[in-house]
């Protein structure tokens, strides 16, 4: 995973997959941290297989026996000086979070969030997913909820039209977020 | 600066256009690998770039949709084709760069690019 985006992307993918309703997806740049926070209301995990989730040989998929997307993130985070953990109930949910230091050198860049979250939510259009986006004190909030208010319950969020529109609203809510911070 | 409620207006003009496509049964499919192998292989920009083409030549009777592992993870990433009765049709190892050819050739003008598939690859 060549930066931190496709590594959301990819674990979003887990929150799916045990059949959440609700994904929230927090990313928070802070005093030279990077915070990312994957919370979900799905299936969750028994204690055994909690146990076990960072471990590459364990998958819940039946096709092979193996699964790289959490020992991925985990080693990311952790090769640059940083933490991962998972907290995880059974018919409760998950929790994820991986901790960044930027300012080492192992530290992937952030990537393209836009691209990410539009296309996390092209592949789950029924999933309410709230994206929260935080960097020094600043920051905003798209929730999936609001677009479907918007736009009724006849469209999906899938379609290529929204898709694309939605992308290239995060991309200017990040270009401003961006901004903001350098005019300081 | 994009709002919100710019998504009204996309609301009306999609309303008057799902009647003629929910008519039948004959959308063609292209499903994009998504699992930790398509995604570390570049699959994000290979299934945007099918969204964009889509959006672009205003294709509605076309889905774009998301798998997970289909199973040759050193072909990725892979995008495969389903076009009502016919077989389907794997690409692989696809860049965004090759997007537009697929969508020409075989999603509009129904002519397979065979050298781009599983079966030139293998």
């Amino acid at each position: 995973m060549k930066d931190i985006s496709l590594h959301i992307l990819d674990i979003a993918q887990n929150s799916v997959t045990a059949g959440a309703k609700r994904i929230d997806l927090t990313l928070e740049e802070e005093g030279g941290r990077v915070v990312l926070t994957v919370a979900d209301d799905g299936c969750g995990m028994s204690p055994e297989l909690l146990a076990h989730a960072c471990d590459p040989f364990t998958t819940t998929r039946t096709t092979r026996k193996m699964g790289l997307g959490i020992p991925l993130l985990r080693m990311s985070a952790e090769q640059t000086g940083g933490s991962f953990s998972i907290e995880s109930t059974q018919n409760v949910g998950t929790r994820t979070q991986a901790v960044f230091h930027s300012g080492h050198i192992d530290c992937p860049p952030l990537g393209d969030l836009a691209d990410t979250v539009a296309l996390l939510v092209q592949g789950a259009p029924q999933l309410r997913c709230v994206y929260t986006r935080r960097r020094e004190g600043r920051g905003f909030t798209m929730d999936t909820q609001q677009l479907r208010e918007q736009l009724g319950e006849g469209i999906s969020l899938a379609e290529p039209e929204i898709v694309l529109w939605l992308r290239e609203y995060l991309q200017e809510q990040e270009q401003a977020l961006r901004e903001a911070g350098q005019s300081r | 600066m994009k709002s919100l409620a710019e998504l009204q207006a996309i609301r009306d003009r999609m309303q008057k256009q799902i009647d003629l496509r929910d008519a039948g049964d004959d959308r063609i499919r292209v499903v994009v690998g998504m699992a930790t192998c398509g995604i570390a292989a570049g699959a994000r920009p290979v299934l945007a770039a099918f969204l964009e083409e889509v959006e672009k030549r205003g294709l509605k009777n076309i889905s774009v949709s998301q798998t997970g592992c289909i199973g040759v993870c050193r072909l990725e990433p892979i995008v495969e084709v389903y076009v009502p009765g016919q077989e389907k049709v794997t690409y692989v190892k696809m860049t965004a760069d090759k997007v537009p050819g697929i969508v020409s050739e075989h999603l509009v003008n129904g002519r397979v690019v065979t050298e781009l598939t599983i079966g030139a690859a293998e």
